[in-house]
């Protein structure tokens, strides 16, 4: 698959696509400035940047969503002007976009198939061989489907599966994928570098995008980097080092804050939950956050954390077990209600549950301390909230023309960021971050990082959910560990390294643990020993 | 994505018994509408025997006629999370125009009856492009549509009732009896919901509107043209439209320009009670039969019991309230 030559060497036999001084706009913002980029045939190229760089404008441009403003486009060496998504598709460019483009109330198999869907005549659906069609595809790809699920019911990995099946369903010959594993646990990731091993033919080739350094290594054979737009440089994976490639996505030094300090086992308990279980998965879950810590929730996929979460801010209903603020039980009925308390939640899907996407990014960031900080007599001070905004849009680096940008609008992880600046404003006691920096660049994390870390200086205390476990070992005090909707383990940040904490990820009943959840199994005799014996003892 | 209460990390847990459980799920989601129809059914039995009898049940079904064809345009439009306020005021505009067409100028009937429904399909038409071409939200659109077309309706009328006294083949569009003792129009209503209901399951039509109503973007990004697609949608309940129209004007022996405002309501009332979800997305074309079926026998029945118009409503509007809020607790549930 490598090829013989190096980035800059000339090239021999024709590209498979090339990018060539492509430009484009949006109001207020030059998204692409001339940009380049070559693709050859049979290889993998990762693209890299930071958030608001420009790469999934470019793939909107490749998929014929936006057109460019000037540059040339080059498919096979043929000039190549995509239309509509559709005209890519039968081009053999297939897409698979940052954000989900699935249609919750249809099935697997509805979504794979949807335009092309097999008929009898030309109006007529022909539902027997869609099914077979799409189990077919399910099996060729070994993906964990039934053509007959519907999409909304499934976990964001499997849709994100569904996503890849269906950008497979025809045959692509460019692939492109945005973000594919941000969503994703490193088992589920491994699958897909999988799929995209067995996909690549030396007449296909993939565009990978994505802010997970470490799986470029592992996946791509060259990376191409953009910054603000422009093109920075191609660089071979196997001549190269992370660092490198960093560096030239940022074009400064970025500081790594060091590992926190352990908190004092003396510091004051302020939640203490016990015996937390809920109708469908929790089991039994205990465990106690102090003032100033950041206490660590690893697990894999599908464990309970957000579960837990949810629970404690009154999101979902509790069915026993207790949680105490200050030594004092309280009864947590919804959202509205932790945030008296002062508790808040950042939920882990931003379009579902994050954010107004229609309004500005400061109307965003000041809504949830509306009621405290930004009103006086049921008016609001929008001056306060502009000013609040401005200097979080500047923390985060927020990569945005002004605060009053149409939250839409701005790049993925950036939309994400305004969601952290929302909570940050927000004066909390207890904030609880699920995947908060999910699709979030390398750069930008170590911002994050600094202000957790700095909350934490402050006396707040700090639940952090990740499914990237260095994450979560770098950035924590204590780990609590879960499995199966249940605590199998709590670590100190001394005791935790990646293998302790997997060990605990992965104690189970079965050798399937969804298998065994969705079977309803009660594996309570099985984990048993690790709950009692670890949770509750950090 | 359509709201769902449950997060990621839950759904994983119950994933395949819920997707088995889908389609059994819908089943029982139907059931549950129909046994509400029984229990309402029973009930006004016991109060009155004579509600049950032969010519009170083709009764109902007659009085279901108008809002049950309404309401099956409607359903497709509301299952992609749109709205259509024009049928009621549509529908009298195209009972108009089909007295103008018939008597006015004299046309066969089977002219006029051709050109109501065209008209109809106009109308929609009209809002379809509103609706997708000048972005206009459906509601809105079909706001106008709904004020234009009541206008219409009067200007083009007189204000006058049309009658078509001169035409009795007219009128046994819906009264006549192909099958004894059978209404016409409770026929054509009846072909008219299996159309619906394979045009809504068996087509790519129907695949795309609840396709729209899942996820708007997400369609138009796997390359279908949902503009053309909302239009023939918008068209397809036009035609509805001009259906209903003549069926009413039939039944009543003459086009009344002033009537189809309210029509509208009890017609997405019916969708509604059939649990077909407002946000789009989700709808059946039995939920909204059994929904028509229900309207019209409490309409019936509380007549029978001599109940005054005004409690009438009431009591809808207490169905309503309790028919959606049972369909939510029950999606809760699940
Ligand atoms: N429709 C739009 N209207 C206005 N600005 C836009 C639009 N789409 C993208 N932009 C802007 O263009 C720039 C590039 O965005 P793009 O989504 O390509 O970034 P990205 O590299 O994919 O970032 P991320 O890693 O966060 O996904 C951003 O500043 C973004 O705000
Ligand atoms: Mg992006």
């Amino acid at each position: 698959m490598e090829q013989k030559q190096t980035a800059a060497g000339a090239q021999v036999g024709p590209l498979l696509l090339k990018v060539e001084g492509v430009t484009k706009s949006f109001p207020g913002v030059k998204a692409l400035s001339d940009m380049h980029l070559e693709l050859r045939p049979g290889e993998v190229l990762a693209l890299v940047g930071e958030n608001g760089a420009g790469k999934s404008t470019l793939m909107k441009l490749l998929s014929g969503i936006h057109t460019a403003d000037e540059g040339r486009f080059f498919l096979n060496g043929e000039p190549y002007e995509p239309q509509s998504p559709k005209h890519a598709q039968e081009l053999g460019i297939s897409i698979i976009h940052q954000e989900f483009n699935l249609m919750p109330d249809l099935t697997v198999a509805q979504n794979i198939y949807i335009g092309h869907e097999p008929r009898s005549g030309s109006f007529f659906l022909n539902e027997r061989k869609l099914n077979a069609q799409a189990k077919r595809l399910i099996e060729r790809l070994h993906l964990s489907l039934e053509p007959k699920w519907v999409v909304g019911e499934l976990t964001v990995a499997k849709q994100q599966m569904v996503e890849i099946a269906k950008a497979l369903a025809y045959d692509a010959r460019v692939l492109i994928m945005d973000e594919p594993t941000a969503a994703l646990n490193d088992r589920e990731v491994e699958v897909l570098h999988d799929l995209i091993r067995r996909f690549a033919q030396p007449d296909t080739g993939v565009i990978y995008i994505s802010h997970r350094m470490d799986e470029l290594k592992v996946i791509s054979d060259r990376i191409t980097v953009i910054r603000d737009g422009r093109y920075v440089g191609t660089v071979n994976t196997s001549e190269t080092t992370m660092k490198e490639v960093i560096s030239l996505m940022v074009g400064r030094e970025i500081s790594v804050e060091a590992k926190p300090e352990g908190v004092q086992e003396d510091r004051e308990v302020l939640l203490s939950v016990s015996g937390l279980s809920t109708k469908h998965l929790l089991k039994n879950v205990s465990f106690d956050l102090k003032k100033g810590e950041i206490l660590g929730f690893a697990g894999l996929m599908g464990a309970g954390r957000t579960e837990v979460a949810r629970a404690i801010v009154g999101a979902d209903k509790i069915e026993s077990g207790t949680i105490r603020l200050r030594g004092e039980e309280v009864n947590i009925k919804s959202p509205a209600d932790a945030a008296k308390y002062r508790i808040g939640y950042l939920s882990e899907d931003r379009k579902r549950y994050g954010l107004l996407l229609q309004q500005e990014v400061n109307a965003n960031i000041g809504l949830s301390s509306l009621q405290e900080l930004f009103q006086s007599f049921g008016f609001m001070k929008d001056k306060a909230i502009r000013a609040k905004s401005t200097e979080y849009v500047k923390a985060l680096r927020i990569k945005t023309p002004s605060i009053a940008q149409t939250t839409r609008n701005l790049s993925g992880g950036n939309q994400q960021k305004v969601v952290i600046a929302k909570w940050l404003v927000k004066d909390c006691d207890i904030l609880i971050f699920d995947e908060p920096t999910r699709g979030i660049d390398v750069g930008a994390k170590e911002e994050i990082y600094r202000l957790l870390n700095d909350l934490a200086q402050q006396g707040k205390s700090i639940i952090m959910i990740s499914s990237e476990l260095p994450e979560v070992l770098r950035m924590s005090h204590r780990i609590l560990v879960m499995s199966e909707g249940r605590v199998t383990g709590q670590l100190s940040a001394d005791e935790a390294t990646q293998e302790s904490v997997m060990h605990l990820a992965t104690l189970r009943p079965d050798e399937n643990p969804e298998d065994a959840a969705e079977l309803g199994l009660d594996e309570s005799d099985l984990v048993a020993t690790a709950t009692t014996t670890k949770a509750g003892s950090p | 994505m359509t709201a769902s209460t449950l997060t990621p990390e839950k759904k994983e847990h119950h994933t395949a018994t819920e997707a088995i459980g889908t389609t059994l799920r819908e089943r029982l989601q139907q059931f549950l509408a129909f046994a509400s129809l029984i229990v309402i059914v029973v009930f006004f039995w016991a109060m009155s025997p004579n509600f049950l009898n032969f010519s009170n049940f083709t009764a109902i079904l007659f009085s279901t006629v108008v809002i049950g064809t309404l309401a099956l345009g409607t359903t497709f439009v509301i299952i992609t999370g749109g709205i259509d306020l024009s049928i009621g005021t549509g529908m009298a505009l195209c009972a108009v125009i089909s007295g103008v067409l018939i008597v006015n100028t004299g046309l066969p009937v089977a002219v006029g009856v051709l050109g109501a429904i065209l008209f109809g399909g106009l109308i929609g038409f009209i809002n379809g492009v509103n609706i997708a071409v000048f972005k206009l939200p459906p509601f809105i659109a079909t706001l106008a549509m709904m004020l234009v077309a009541q206008g219409l309706a009067l200007v083009i009328s007189g204000s006058a009732p049309i009658y078509f006294t001169d035409d009795p083949s007219y009128s046994k569009i819906s009264t006549g009896n192909i099958v004894p003792d059978v209404p016409n129009a409770v026929i054509i209503l009846a072909v008219l919901a299996v159309v619906s209901a394979v045009l809504l399951n068996k087509t790519i039509l129907g695949r795309y509107t609840y396709s729209i109503g899942s996820n708007e973007e997400a369609t138009a990004l796997s390359g279908i043209n949902t503009r053309k697609w909302k239009i023939v949608i918008y068209t397809l309940a036009g035609l509805f439209i001009g259906m209903a129209g003549v069926l009413i004007s039939a039944r009543l022996g003459s086009a009344q320009p002033a009537t189809g405002m309210g029509y509208e309501l009890q017609a997405i009332a019916a969708v509604v009670i059939g649990g077909t979800s407002l946000t789009g997305g989700k709808g059946s074309i039995v939920g909204t039969v059994i929904g028509a079926l229900i309207i019209s026998v409490l309409n019936n029945g509380l007549q029978i019991m001599s109940i005054p118009q005004e409690w009438q409503n009431v009591i809808l509007g207490c169905v309503i309230i309790v028919a959606v809020y049972a369909d939510m607790a029950r999606k809760r549930a699940a």
